[in-house]
């Protein structure tokens, strides 16, 4: 079973989802969750890597902190899944152990 | 018994959060649990010798992890990654280490039951 | 499935604690179990008593009380947390000579063991906050 990763920093505030990125493996999970929905953006800072990162890791964005935030479905980039608190218990479910990242 | 890794990501002097963060380690060892410690990042200058050690106000919390063997914590893995990247290798440590690759930890955290940022 | 739940933060600081409490919610609704949700660190600020924020922010402490009441999830906040932060509940406050009651209905305090004991009863553990 792979590991969930929780990112709750945009890329701007913390060094937190690079580092996640380099350490989350093949079938691991990562999820983006308030401030770190902003990375989910087709043009964050760390759009190269996370279109890399996406060929091995399952990524996800909890879509009420988007909606929050302004940041239409359109607007995020391809491959990320949109969930929603259910989604998020699911993944809790389907992924363990979880570590959150800050 | 289960499986606790602790991960330790945060530099040294972080107010009293080591102090606590070491509460809840030495709570699970006295649970007869497997724990082990993953130094990562910035976490790695919590081990870096030679810290302020005369300072009363600004106590380091070196001794906390000298204390970790009294509670058969004896697993402490720190990244090889995360000290080359400032310049340290594990003879600059207060302890022995065992060192993994940054390749490695995704497997390694996988096999814990339980993971805790701290 | 049977959830663990900490968190980290304060009520005020983040959106860490509102994440933590939708989460317990959605998974309640769902038909899973919280075994607890254990207050640590800076968390110990989620059960203040006196927290008296303006209504229109429709305040967790009243929405945390609410979760323990329907649904009996145990919140419990970590006696050496608290103390540190100046949180005390009855006994505690009298024993240490003080008047003081600073826990929110429906809340209580206690050791660390039980932070163990539902990490070791659940089979997940989510972090919540900084």
């Amino acid at each position: 079973m792979g590991v969930l990763h929780l990112v709750n920093r945009s890329p701007g505030e913390t060094q937190a989802l690079a580092q996640c990125l380099d350490r989350a493996g093949e079938g691991d999970a990562i999820l983006l969750m308030q401030s770190g929905v902003y990375a989910a953006m087709k043009h964050s800072a760390l759009a190269s890597r996370m279109e890399q990162s996406i060929r091995k890791v399952n990524i996800h964005v909890l879509a009420p902190d988007l909606a929050a935030r302004g940041i239409a479905a359109e607007e995020v980039m391809k491959g990320i899944e949109l969930i929603s608190y259910e989604g998020f218990v699911n993944l809790s479910i389907s992924h363990g152990p979880i570590l959150s990242w800050n | 018994m289960k499986n606790f890794l602790f991960v330790m990501r945060q530099p040294p002097f972080q107010g009293s959060r080591i102090r606590e963060s070491m509460d809840m380690i030495m709570t699970v060892a006295a649970f007869d649990q497997c724990v082990k410690i993953l130094f990562l990042d910035d976490g790695v200058f919590l081990l870096k010798s030679n810290q302020n050690p005369d300072n009363p106000d600004l106590k380091t919390s070196t001794p906390l992890f000298a204390a970790l063997e009294l509670y058969d914590v004896e697993e402490l893995w720190v990244e090889g990654e995360s000290l080359a990247e400032r310049g340290l290798d594990p003879s600059h440590l207060i302890l022995p280490v065992r060192t993994l690759g940054r390749t490695e930890i995704a497997f390694f955290l996988a096999k814990a039951d339980i993971v805790v940022n701290c | 499935m049977k959830f663990a739940i900490q968190i980290n933060s304060a009520p005020w600081e983040s959106q860490a604690c509102e994440t933590a409490y939708q989460f317990s919610r959605a998974s309640l609704t769902m038909g899973h179990e919280i075994v607890r949700i254990f207050f640590y660190y800076e968390g110990a600020y989620n059960g203040l008593r006196w927290m008296s924020p303006p209504d229109d922010e429709n305040p967790l402490i009243r929405r945390w009380s609410e979760l323990a009441n329907e649904h009996g999830v145990d919140l419990t906040i970590c006696i050496s947390a608290a103390q540190r932060r100046g949180l005390l509940e009855q006994s505690e406050a009298k024993r240490l000579g003080k008047s003081d009651n600073d826990l929110a209905e429906g809340f209580r305090i206690a050791g660390l063991g039980l932070w163990v004991d539902a990490c070791l009863k659940a089979d997940r553990l989510l972090v919540f906050g900084a």
